[in-house]
């Protein structure tokens, strides 16, 4: 610890004003402030500050993913072992997995914070923590055979123009975790869609690696008759994208999000209420299989959850108001599931229902803002 | 009809280091300082110089766009030295006490033989005017203006503060006669509001003349702003005057004694005191002498005023005009390694993303820290749940940012005041100045208004 403090204080000098490095300040000041909380004393207004900083909540995002990350890489070695039609056990299946994510994960920091790092120094401010998250939000909405130069094309694009050109954490208008997956599915669509990327090894001995959603989008079975169950779906054993197959993981990741007061219970709650009163609606007309599939199993199936949990609740692009969050989240349910079953070419409907909300949630808080104005100006009156 | 308000939003920090119940005596202090800048907005004109001799209540200066408020010597003695700033800014009128303080006389006169006019007068003759001050914009009173309410906090909630019910024990008929004058000031109501947390003393409970609210809830319960929004909101163009329980104390004395006599009590509290304890004192008396033999070594921080909205003063510094307590606490000017990541049993958050949620009854010894950098706004939600207060308050603050007047106003600027956002700005997550926001965007309106 000492010796870590000694070299950053020796190197200091060349990244002050004045130094042979001046320019790379923000890249230093990242490192020491990861490093060590600063030593930084209150000059005005309260003397005394809460414990928790940027670092802190980011972190807690990150913690709150572990269970998904965890029984995600473990889903990667297991779907792997059952489409090539071997027998597993959970620690291959988790070897095997980690091999498989890791170079996502790495590719997704290394690509995202390379960007936000050169952002940083060109305009001189200090690097924000913001990526922490989506740096690990991005491998696990990624499909687990997406190549990693598509992936890495997609992170650029995501820090880009979904995040520093509106000028950098706090300001982005879009997910840039969402952003990095549209801009895949939509740049490469051939690729994407069908069913060979959801599972490592699927087209061997011609096992189909195609999710639950895209069994259903096709319309050739009812949720009734597909070979997964309602445990299969809670639990996780069942083929997606690498974080987003288990309920209970991310559940889990919800509770410890709402309990620390990181993530919002007005939002995920209503995403899931909204969510399921959409899907209970369309049961009742049921045209097609996705309407018919029980409203419960919506919520389970595909990216509805972990969107609800992880990607509405992020507090940059989603509703600020306390009445307008509730309205965000209803509608980002109402929306995915209105996707889901009327657009069986892209039954994900997830993603798109929160990108859209994202750019609507300005508008619900200027409304119930304007509320309140009204309110005040009638006092008056 | 007294009101009986419950907040359920708001935020009680436990700190070690409250002042006991107990007066402590020290040697008197050598040195008395009338500061301008502990009023907001005011620009002095001296009418002393260097070498004149004043009795207490005697003008030292007063406002050059209202020559009728005077700011007065608080003992008699001898100007020493005007301590100007940059622009040669009046920042200090320093004087060297008598040993026994000379009054100046003023006239007394009952309550009831007084007209409104002459209370006005007097008070701002004696110099004791300035203790009355306004919402919006925190100021001292206009005197020409009717407030349409006088506001009384009988308590504080901010942690560490004196408690009026020991300060003002035994005070009764004085904080009475006090109030008698107060209650003329305005053609509406006086309120005082007194804890609805615990039993407040008959000091407050008994007081007649005035609507006695009572008030629960986790600070910033005590605070007076939150109080008026909540009992008579402010509306623009409206005024609201307030003054805490000591200044109706010296208000009662110059009355019935004819003395500008800004004696008062103060609680010496915070980590860093060895003893903390109560001590009666003079408004702008230098605090050297209550720190002697009293405070830790090591790298501290003295605060005139509570530990959420005080000011930073040295050693030799100044009792603010308007402050009824000191704060001692540790500097804390030290790097953390990997801090960010810690469990953190022993730091306080409002958020739980310390494991310190698995004791919240325990106290703690906070440190002038950030704990952070200051970043762009992420975290929503924060605000709201310390503020209680039908306001947006991020909304508010991004509004004053962009110096937006109109949007400023529709969204309550004339109901907040800095003290108001102190929580705000001590949980948030982006370590924005928001006391700091606040305070200038009162100041732009106030100049825009004028």
């Amino acid at each position: 610890m000492k010796l870590v403090k000694n070299i950053l204080e020796s190197v200091k000098p060349l990244f002050v004003e004045g130094g042979k490095l001046e320019k790379m300040y923000p890249a230093y000041d990242a490192f020491e402030t990861f490093l060590f909380v600063p030593d930084h004393t209150t000059k005005s207004g309260s003397h005394i500050r809460d414990a928790v900083d940027l670092k802190r909540t980011m972190a807690f995002v990150v913690l709150s993913l572990i269970p998904c990350i965890i029984f995600g890489i473990w889903n990667i070695g297991d779907q792997y072992y059952s489409a090539i039609s071997a027998e597993s056990n959970f620690l291959n299946s988790l070897i095997f997995g980690f091999w498989k994510f890791l170079p996502l994960l790495a590719v997704s920091y290394a690509v995202g914070l390379s960007v936000e790092f050169a952002f940083a120094i060109s305009r001189g401010h200090s690097v924000n923590e913001g990526y922490l998250v989506t740096g690990m939000l991005i491998p696990l909405i990624m499909p687990v055979d997406v190549p990693l130069w598509m992936l890495a094309v997609s992170v650029i694009f995501a820090v880009v123009i979904g995040k520093e050109v509106f000028g950098g954490t706090g300001m982005n208008i879009l997910n840039p975790a969402l952003t990095a997956r549209a801009f895949l599915f939509f740049a490469y669509p051939s690729y994407m869609s069908g069913d060979k990327v959801w599972v490592h090894g699927a087209g061997a001995d011609g096992y189909s690696g195609e999710t639950i959603l895209g069994a259903l989008a096709s319309n050739t079975a009812s949720w009734d008759n597909l070979k997964w169950n309602f445990n299969d779906a809670l639990i996780g054993y069942i083929p997606g994208s690498v974080g987003e197959t288990s309920f209970i993981a991310i559940i889990i990741g919800a509770l410890i999000l709402i309990f620390s007061g990181v993530g919002s219970w007005r939002i995920i709650l209503s995403t899931f209420l909204g969510g399921y009163l959409t899907a209970l609606l369309f049961n009742l007309w049921g045209v097609n299989f996705l309407m018919s599939t029980p409203a419960h199993i919506h919520l389970l199936i595909g990216g509805f959850a972990f969107g609800a949990v992880f990607m509405s609740t992020d507090p940059v692009s989603g509703s600020q108001t306390n009445k307008g969050k509730i309205i965000y989240g209803l509608l980002i349910g109402f929306f995915a599931i209105v996707i889901r079953v009327f657009n069986p070419a892209y039954p994900e409907g997830m993603m798109l229902a929160i990108l859209l909300m994202n750019v609507f949630a300005p508008l619900i808080d200027h409304y119930i803002v304007d509320a309140s104005i009204k309110k005040r100006l009638k006092r008056v009156n | 009809m007294s009101k009986e308000i419950r907040l359920k939003k708001g935020l009680n920090i436990n700190l070690i280091g409250e002042a006991d119940k107990v007066y402590a005596s020290v040697k008197p202090t050598k040195r008395y300082v009338v500061k301008p800048t502990d009023f907001h907005g005011l620009t002095p004109k001296l009418v002393v110089k260097v070498g004149e001799k004043v009795k207490a209540g005697s003008s030292l200066f007063f406002n050059k766009y209202d020559d009728k408020i005077n700011f007065c010597a608080p003992v008699s003695g001898e100007v020493i030295d005007i301590v100007r700033g940059p622009k040669r800014k009046i920042l200090e009128v320093v004087l060297k006490p008598d040993s026994v303080i000379d009054y100046k006389q003023f006239t007394t006169a009952s309550a009831k033989s007084i007209s409104r006019e002459q209370i006005i007068d007097s008070m701002l003759k004696s110099g004791i005017w300035p203790f009355i001050r306004q919402k919006p914009y925190d100021i001292i009173a206009n005197p020409s203006d009717m407030p349409k309410a006088i506001f009384i906090s009988a308590f504080n909630s901010a942690p560490l503060t004196i408690d009026n019910d020991f300060a003002l024990y035994g005070m009764d008929e004085l904080f009475q006669k006090g109030l008698d004058y107060i209650v003329q000031l305005t053609s509406g109501k006086t309120h005082l509001n007194i804890d609805g947390n615990t039993n407040p003393s008959t000091v407050f409970t008994r007081a007649k003349g005035v609507e006695i609210n009572k008030i629960s809830g986790a600070h910033p319960a005590g605070n007076v702003g939150i109080q008026i929004h909540h009992i008579d909101p402010i509306n623009k163009g409206e005024v609201v005057w307030y003054l805490q329980p000591q200044d109706v104390i010296a208000i009662a004395r110059l009355f019935t004694e004819g003395k500008y006599d800004v004696s008062r009590i103060v609680a010496l509290a915070g980590s860093q005191v060895k003893k903390p304890k109560y001590y009666r004192t003079i408004a702008g008396a230098s605090i050297a002498n209550l720190l002697a033999d009293n405070i830790n070594d090591g790298d501290i921080r003295i605060i005139s005023g509570d530990i959420l909205t005080g000011q930073h003063i040295d050693v030799n510094g100044i009792l603010g005009f308007y402050d009824t307590t000191i704060t001692i606490i540790e500097e804390g000017r030290e790097q953390e390694f990997l801090g960010w990541i810690l469990p953190g049993l022993h730091k306080f958050s409002a958020s739980k993303t310390f494991l310190s949620w698995l004791t919240p009854a325990k106290k703690y010894s906070l440190n002038a820290n950030m704990h952070g950098e200051e970043r762009a706004y992420v975290m929503t939600g924060e605000y709201e749940k310390v503020l209680p207060m039908d306001i947006f308050p991020a909304h508010l603050i991004k509004a004053c940012m962009i110096e937006d007047i109109e949007l400023m106003e529709n969204l309550g600027i004339y109901e907040v005041s800095p003290e108001d956002f102190a929580l705000c700005e001590f949980v948030c997550t982006s370590k924005i100045e928001v006391q700091t926001i606040i305070r200038n965007a009162l100041e732009l309106v106030r100049k825009e208004n004028s």
